[in-house]
């Protein structure tokens, strides 16, 4: 374990292991993979973790949490991004495959219209 | 198969949710992951105390914070299929307001989170206290870092001045004063001591941050040493706390290699160690002097304070003791400023107070709170009022030391000045909520028991006062009691008061003087009716049963240990007063009001008051 020598070094540190406590407070984006039975049969799961894996390979700040059927069955699977001080953004369809491309947009702060479910 | 895990469950192992089987919770949690090929996915964490202790086991799931109580190893692949796979709540697991019905999942909405200030508590139940880079990476050391860097002594015990800082530990003396003190006293060698001697009855706040947030005392004990000149500390734990020990000094470890304790601390040449001592829970230690006498190996008693410790503490040298919460809060005000703290609380006491809510309580646990809140907001809104809707009597604050107070007191703004006009005190900040089924006659023995056995001996107004007051209030208790007795009863408690040596023995007759201010009529009704009217005091009571609210549902008989109920259905039931121990089950059990406390003399021959004289039978009406 290195030793911690100066302000430099603790702040190091801290970065280091910031992402192991992320989770448990708001970092100011959220991704909600639906996961109702309805969004496991579209492939939920396989965009869950390929959004984990994404979101981590790009070292972004956003926690990955999951809900049940909203009702819109048909869109599934559904990904809604809440960002602090913006309307959430819901997209539909959002299947494993597509899933890089929706990390670099979100990376970019833009959102992709012809994805959005309304 | 992902990189990072998605999901946070935090599962509280502290004493508390370990008593009630946090542990195979959390086997049954991992095993189930596991089964799933999820143990990648969702990290699980032993957190520290959460402060919901009624509510336990607690776990929070992260990110979103729902909030699960009473978690059951049966329950876990539920909650891993429902909540963890698809995202769903599980109502049945949530907290339920026991006021509005209403179900709320999340942690921050309970009312007994919603309002609450955690700032020494933030990061109970939040980190887990075995990995110091989790308190790093919650911005731990910070605070020790900036002073050790960019402070000098003076420039912190002018902060720790300037926020009006007073010790938790009971007495509430100023914090940076003493700080001065010690930093201004001649000599080389000087100490820092922590004082984890928590010893009142029904208090764990201590306790809880020494098992679930141990470094933020290390941090606040090193920034103190660095402060006043020590380079030697020592934390003095109750050996009846194995969790707080063992937290202790796995944080010690950590700390260590990582540098913030030893040699040439964070590159500054600063060099500060820290020993755990165990004590072996004599409440007398947690008095400062008899603390440090016990530290050196001596008997923990107390000495006479004409020297302060200040100047000649621990091996007579100049030491600052300070309480666990004390050290705990250092932190937080090198880091925010004291404008910050003072915002906080009242203007005589800034800042934040932890209590510990036990007795006769819905939401046992551990709160922390703005000093200044008033016992009504305290016992009822946060505390969530009394079980079955029982009426509040009184409540004890500041241990066996400490006092009572009546409802007539419940908007009382707690701190340290007020809580002492009233006669009683803040003490370390236990609270003992009692409702109109105790007595304050036998509470006020209860006290006095634990203080004769726990009195050290050395002076003989604390040796022999509590005795003598003790048996009074035994007499009075059965029966035995005159009128005398209550004078007599004040005159000792004066002369224990004004005659003691230590901290102990001064306010060793508060529970008394206390219960005597509020609640004479009651020791009055002990001696002159022989009758205690909260059914505490077995030797003056019975129980009858009234005929005519009884249903005959046979409640009571099926509770009764003694068989001393009988009946049938449907008819109203009879208590043999011969078998009766007065126990207090059968009271407990019926749901119609139907049970009655009577003075033992109303009841005679065949127990349901028809054998008793017409005399005894005026008085019971």
């Amino acid at each position: 374990m290195p030793r911690v020598t100066s302000l430099e070094d603790l702040h190091k540190l801290r970065a280091q292991v910031r992402d192991e406590v992320t989770q448990r407070y708001d970092v100011g984006t959220t991704v909600v993979v639906g996961m109702g039975t309805c969004g496991i049969a579209a492939g939920a799961r396989e965009t869950l973790l390929t959004l984990n894996d994404e979101l981590a390979k790009r070292e972004m700040n956003a926690n990955v949490t999951i809900d049940g059927c909203i009702g819109k069955c048909q869109f599934e699977p559904i990904v809604t991004i809440h960002r602090a001080g913006e309307s959430p953004v819901m997209y539909g369809h959002v299947t494993a495959d597509k899933v890089p491309e929706l990390v670099d947009k979100l990376a970019q702060g833009q959102v992709i219209q012809e994805w959005v479910v309304t | 198969m992902a990189i990072k895990p998605r999901t946070t469950v935090l599962l509280c192992s502290s004493t508390g949710c370990a008593a009630s089987h946090s542990k195979p919770v959390y086997e049954a949690m991992t095993a189930e992951l596991q089964r799933r090929g999820m143990e990648n996915e969702v990290r699980v964490v032993t957190g520290g105390c959460r402060g919901f202790c009624s509510m336990g086991p607690v776990m929070d799931i992260y990110p979103g914070g729902i909030f699960y109580c009473r978690v059951k190893p049966a329950d876990v692949a539920e909650i891993v299929e429902e909540s963890l796979v698809k995202g769903r709540v599980i109502d049945r697991l949530c907290y339920k307001d026991p006021v509005s019905k209403k179900i709320i999942p999340i942690f921050e909405q309970i009312p007994f989170y919603a309002r609450q200030q955690r700032i020494v508590l933030r990061n109970c139940g939040r980190i887990n206290p075995r990995r110091i880079e989790e308190y790093i990476a919650f911005g731990g050391y910070e605070a020790l870092a900036h002073a050790l860097l960019a402070m000098k002594p003076e420039e912190i015990i002018r902060d720790v001045k300037a926020s009006g800082l007073r010790g938790r530990g009971g007495a509430g003396y100023a914090t940076g004063r003493k700080w001065e003190s010690t930093y201004k006293a001649q000599g080389d060698i000087k100490y820092v001591v922590v004082n984890g001697d928590e010893g009142d009855p029904g208090a764990f706040m201590d306790r809880s941050i020494m098992e679930a947030d141990p470094h933020s005392v290390l941090e606040g004990l090193t920034i103190g040493a660095f402060t006043i000149g020590a380079h030697e500390g020592y934390i003095y734990v109750r050996d009846e706390y194995p969790l707080a020990v063992q937290n202790l000094n796995i944080a010690l470890q950590q700390a260590r290699e990582y540098g913030f304790l030893g040699k040439n601390i964070l590159g500054t040449g600063f060099d500060f160690d820290v020993k755990i001592v165990r004590g072996a829970g004599a409440f007398v230690c947690g008095e400062s002097s008899a603390l440090m006498q016990s530290l050196e190996g001596k008997v923990g008693e107390p000495r006479p304070k004409h020297v302060h410790a200040t100047d000649q503490g621990l091996f007579d040298r100049p030491t600052c003791l300070n309480n666990v919460k004390t050290w705990a809060t250092i932190p937080h005000i090198v880091n925010n400023g004291p404008e910050w703290f003072r915002k906080m609380g009242t203007k005589g006491s800034p800042g934040t107070m932890v209590f510990s809510l036990v007795g006769k309580i819905n939401n046992t646990g551990l709160v922390e709170v703005p000093m200044g809140i008033t016992l009504r907001d305290l016992i009822y809104k946060i505390g969530g009022g009394l079980p079955k809707g029982r009426k509040f009597k009184a409540v004890q604050t500041g241990g066996p030391s400490g006092g009572c107070i009546p409802a007539e007191l419940l908007d009382l703004p707690v701190d340290f000045d007020r809580l002492a006009e009233a006669g009683s005190m803040m003490g370390s900040g236990g609270m003992v909520i009692m409702d109109d089924r105790t007595c304050m006659v036998d509470i006020a023995r209860y006290f006095l028991e634990f203080l004769k056995e726990e009195s050290c001996g050395k002076c003989s107004p604390c040796r022999e006062g509590i005795k003598r007051m003790l048996e009074i209030l035994n007499r009075i208790s059965s029966g035995q009691g005159e009128m005398e007795d209550v004078e007599m009863l004040e005159s000792l408690a004066r002369t224990v008061q004004v005659a003691s040596l230590c901290g102990l023995g001064k306010s060793a007759p508060n529970p008394v003087l206390s219960t005597l201010r509020y609640f004479r009529a009651e020791y009055e009704q002990h001696i002159t009716d022989k009758f205690c009217p909260a059914g505490a005091c077995r030797e003056l009571i019975a129980y009858r049963i009234v005929a005519e609210k009884c249903k005959g549902c046979m409640l009571c008989i099926k509770a009764c240990p003694r068989e001393a109920v009988s009946g049938t259905l449907k008819q109203p039931h009879t208590i043999d007063q011969v078998k009766c121990i007065q126990c207090g089950a059968c009271f407990e059990a019926c749901r119609l009001d139907a049970i009655q406390v009577v003075p033992k003399s109303a009841v005679g021959g065949n127990g349901n008051g028809h054998g008793a004289g017409e005399a005894v039978k005026e008085k019971v009406a």
